[in-house]
């Protein structure tokens, strides 16, 4: 006689220490294997995009710094490229290299909690202190140029609010060999840790198809081993000027495109910042950092729509200007928000532990999923 | 203070003021509420981690509210969230305290004007002990801020709590 | 790799009258109009296609067009009536890298749109959004509820309508400061 099951419903969150924020999701379960997963966001919807329509062009970039806190440096970037492309402008050689070089330091700064944060949730806390003492490093050589530690407001439209510290290339240069070694270490502790390729190999495996018709990029799509960068294949500022290489997951440790794979990937990327940084810090030209910065900034009627790639992923700005001195619309395309949206497929047939495996591998942003 | 001013020789045995006695425990053992709700959140991490380490103050996150002492409501409150947060704070056994952590949570912060999903400040549903203002605090601030609870809690009267 | 125009150009050529137009006049990209109830017929044409392989939706945008006309409502709030609410569409070949802008427009009081949840799974959350955010109704959407809003908001009252005025109360929590 056949036994009859039921399925039941879990719920986990919006107050949960795994689910790196306010996220809610509806775990519907069989035993103790998930069979569908229904995610509820919006408990961090803080109106970005009518705070943006309300706004002057540039009092927009301070709320940009608060939807992926992490990254706030990547998403001046990315705003104030887009209002540069519909302006028209072109900015400074110098303004160029100080905001790749700050966006790289970001980019490691946003690694070391995405993959300290990942450890944590599954039982590895070690690394999350040891990760956070090198993103205090980040922090604080950011911090003397900008003066905040978290939220810069520091990419300006046409330029940057401050030419940077006179210690910064020292520290940065510093910084760049200091952290080779901490790459070493982290692969000692984690990478390579037995029991972390024991909850993570084989666990939520993306496939490379459905990871772009579900529109994944950044890590994500990575490391199901599909080598898109946007820094290499849609290239903006400066970026073709370096040598770098992408890193892509390559099922070392069990299936091409499961959760080590993404983790592997955003170490590699680490190195590959550092790269980006000793070749731009060298090179860092003289002159003003606000000679470009338009007085009043009045973009013509149009559309644009300008990426750039942020520690998450594509980080997409759609700007509808009217001719007005407020843009008429801002929308944001969230890398977390549609990564996020992969979660059900990935869980699927997993353990209830798998999720936060999982959930951490995805690396989000609840301010940047609700905005 | 003066807890351990009255001594016996032997050193076995110490004379105090229940009252005190019960704050000084109370005040070096605030288990919070690990809840992190936005940008303010990463500042609490980093306090908890390596290199601020409010740990050494006696704070410990609990993951469940009915072992917690405390919330830092460490972020952006949305409508959407109050109402989870007010079931979070009935959940807490008394006494419990909150620090509310950053100009959002304080006020609305940037949100104020045009936020219509934003909760303008987390005293309108909960009561605050001690705000923490900055955006996001720096973790010296936040330490500043469990600090001033702590002297508040230092300070508690047995009979006024009951 | 092929231009917007050459794109538009296969367009008409195969799929005729649901292609309404080109506008060449935008500061960056020039964008394709569409019809509305049409859109997955060309959503489908474009990915599927060999020569144009638009895998990936890279954004969906909904839009308050405001073209309407500016009344008041008998509690004296301005009101927009008539006019148009938009959907952008920008799209992506990760095989050929190219890109291109679709908009299609829909009248406001009754703003309906095909569902191209079927052609790119990531759709889903942002047509969810369009509806929750701006009140465009996706026709064969799987699961067209809010995403952002609480789920028991005012029916009707989308917050990123030009004309949304801010409730004074939600579950007895008072709103504005």
């Amino acid at each position: 006689m056949a036994l009859k099951t039921e399925t039941m419903v879990l719920n986990m969150g919006p107050q949960h220490p795994s689910t790196h924020g306010v996220l809610r999701l509806e775990l519907e379960i069989e035993g103790e294997l998930i069979v569908n997963v229904k995610p509820h966001l919006g408990y961090l919807h803080r109106c970005f995009e009518k705070h943006a329509e309300a706004m002057q062009y540039n009092q927009v970039i301070p709320y940009t710094d608060r939807m992926d806190y992490l990254a706030s440096m990547g998403n001046n970037f990315g705003y104030v490229l887009a209002v540069e492309k519909l302006l028209g402008i072109q900015v400074p050689e110098r303004v160029e290299y100080i905001r790749v070089i700050m966006a790289e330091l970001q980019r490691i700064a946003s690694h070391c909690v995405a993959l300290g944060t990942n450890g944590a949730d599954i039982g590895a806390l070690t690394p999350f202190l040891y990760l956070f003492r090198d993103r205090e490093y980040i922090l604080s050589i950011i911090e003397e140029t900008c003066g905040a530690r978290m939220l810069y407001n520091y990419m300006w439209v046409g330029g940057l609010s401050h030419d940077i510290h006179p210690n910064f290339v020292r520290r940065t240069k510093e910084f760049t060999s200091y952290f080779k070694n901490t790459i070493v270490e982290l692969d000692n502790l984690l990478t390579y840790n037995k029991i972390f390729i024991e909850r993570t190999a084989n666990i939520g495996v993306l496939p490379a198809e459905t990871a772009i018709n579900y529109g994944a990029t950044g890590p994500m799509l990575r490391g199901s081993g599909i080598k898109f960068d946007l820094r290499k294949d849609d290239t903006y500022s400066i970026y073709n000027r370096f040598d770098f290489d992408i890193p892509v997951g390559q099922g070392l440790q069990g299936t091409v495109g499961d959760s080590w794979d993404r983790y592997y990937v955003r170490v590699r990327e680490m190195e590959q910042s550092l790269r980006i940084i000793e070749q731009a810090i060298d090179q860092i030209p003289e002159g003003d950092v606000h000679s470009a910065i338009p007085k009043r900034i009045k973009p013509p009627k149009g559309t644009v729509y300008s990426r750039v790639e942020n520690p998450r992923g594509e980080l997409g700005y759609f700007i509808i200007s009217d001719g007005n001195t407020n843009p008429f619309r801002v929308k944001v395309r969230a890398p977390s928000f549609v990564n996020l949206e992969i979660l059900g497929e990935l869980c699927k047939g997993h353990l209830i532990a798998d999720v936060i495996a999982i959930l951490g591998s995805i690396d989000i942003v609840l301010g940047e999923v609700d905005r | 203070m003066g807890l351990l001013d009255k001594e016996f020789s032997d050193g076995n045995i110490v004379v105090a003021n229940v009252e005190d006695l019960l704050n000084w425990a109370r005040l070096s053992s605030v288990w919070q509420l690990g809840f992190g709700l936005a940008c303010c959140a990463i500042e609490m991490m980093a306090t908890s981690a390596s290199h601020y380490d409010f740990d050494r103050f006696g704070l410990i996150p609990r993951n469940t509210p009915r072992q917690a002492d405390a919330i830092i409501i460490s972020g952006t409150v949305t409508l959407k969230m109050a109402i989870r947060i007010k079931r979070l704070y009935e959940q807490i056994p008394d006494p419990k305290y909150i620090i509310s952590m950053g100009s959002c949570a304080n006020s609305g912060g940037p949100y104020w004007e045009h936020g219509y999903h934003v909760l303008k400040g987390v005293d309108r549903i909960i009561p605050v002990d001690v705000y923490v203002p900055g955006c996001p605090p720096r973790p010296e601030a936040l330490l500043e801020g469990l600090l001033k609870l702590q002297e508040k809690i230092r300070n508690e009267s047995l009979r006024k709590k009951l | 790799m092929k231009t917007a125009e050459e794109i538009f150009e296969i367009l008409k050529n195969e799929l005729g009258e649901i292609i309404l137009s080109i506008d060449k006049d935008t500061p960056t990209e020039p964008i394709i109009s569409v019809e509305p109830l049409k859109i997955h017929i060309v959503s489908k044409f474009l990915r599927d296609n060999s020569e144009l392989q638009f895998d990936s939706l890279m954004c969906l945008s909904g839009v308050d067009d405001a073209n309407g006309k500016k009344v008041k409502d008998n509690e004296g709030y301005d009101v927009i009536e008539g006019g148009t609410l938009s959907v952008y569409y920008h799209l992506y070949s990760t095989v050929l890298k190219h890109k291109i802008t679709l908009k299609v427009s829909a009248p406001r009081e009754d703003a309906k749109v095909e569902s191209v949840e079927n052609v790119w799974k990531c759709a889903d959350w942002h047509e969810r959004e369009a509806y929750d955010m701006i009140g465009i109704k996706f026709l064969n959407h799987p699961d067209l509820r809010r995403i952002l809003m609480p789920y028991d908001w005012e029916e009707n009252s989308h917050p990123l309508r030009k004309d949304f005025k801010v409730p004074e109360f939600y579950q007895g929590m008072k709103i504005p400061y």
